[in-house]
């Protein structure tokens, strides 16, 4: 079960505050500190998908991101409610194009036409795949969309206030 | 923090200071500033990113957009930034291939190809 679960409208300006809240819980349930900005890039890459997603198919639909702690690991979930796509629903990861070929197809001129077009769909799961060692980009059991779930160790949990209470006195 | 720039010129290159977030949401800010140098003419830019916190695809598909922007003109992008956690995005992505990325503005400014 989530511990914290969070909706926003899909748009661009709600992606900072999910990072930051992402950041603030994977800070109080101990995951380390040198892996916080691999937990904010990932969040940030898996919601901004998610934006663009709902930007393209249902823009009144609310992201959805749910963040566990259970057992050790914490594991932040992002789901959209678009169709799911053909590269996420197929699980062959070679299907998928490289960083670089999709980087060498955004258009030097494509920005100028719509403000919306960003990059092609996929280089933030690309991105979150370099990253974060343990990721599952699944088909949402609902039939409703994609689940980018991410997962860290909870290291750092030990170290929590609660548990280290007492020793500085 | 937002994004911020800031932009001034050295010879024939044009320096573009950022600082803050390049994300989803600020990304555009700096699309504009890119078209608007290459649209006045500045074909050779320095973006120094020293002062950025933080750094997202969306960021990565605005630089790619303004090296081919100034490549049409036989312009040139060159970066600068000497933080590990930009410097790493870089790296996964293959983009410290596609990029000249320099430790100072200055260093860039001499830098010829």
């Amino acid at each position: 079960m989530a511990t914290v679960e969070l909706q926003f409208g899909a748009l661009p300006l709600h992606v900072r505050t999910a990072r930051l809240i992402a950041a603030a819980i994977a800070r109080r349930v101990g995951v380390e500190e040198s892996l916080m900005d691999e937990v904010k890039l990932a969040v940030g890459e898996a919601c901004s998908r998610a934006v663009d997603v709902h930007a393209e198919h249902d823009p009144t639909q609310l992201v959805t991101v749910l963040f566990s702690d259970a057992d050790d690991v914490f594991t932040i979930s992002v789901l959209d409610a678009g169709p799911p796509l053909a590269q996420v629903a197929d699980d062959d990861e070679g299907m998928r194009p490289s960083v670089g070929e999709m980087l060498s197809r955004v258009d030097a001129d494509g920005g100028e036409l719509d403000p919306a077009v960003r990059l092609p769909a996929g280089l933030g799961l690309a991105l979150i795949e370099g990253l974060v060692d343990d990721v599952m980009i699944t088909p949402r059991a609902d039939g409703r969309g994609t689940r980018v779930q991410m997962s860290w160790p909870m290291v750092g949990a030990l170290l929590l206030p609660e548990a280290a209470g007492g020793t500085g006195d | 923090m937002d994004l911020s720039l800031s932009t001034r010129t050295e010879g024939d290159r044009t320096i573009v200071k950022v600082g803050g977030e390049i994300d989803v949401y600020t990304a555009p800010k700096l699309r504009e500033q890119l078209i608007d140098l290459v649209s006045s003419g500045a074909y050779h830019l320095v973006v120094d990113m020293e002062e950025v916190d933080f750094l997202d695809s969306t960021g990565l598909g605005v630089l790619v957009g303004g090296l081919k922007r100034v490549r049409a003109h036989e312009g040139s992008l060159r970066l600068v930034c000497t933080q590990e956690r930009i410097l790493k995005i870089f790296r996964i992505t293959g983009l410290t291939k596609v990029f000249p990325i320099h430790s100072s503005v200055d260093e860039a400014l001499s830098a010829t190809d």
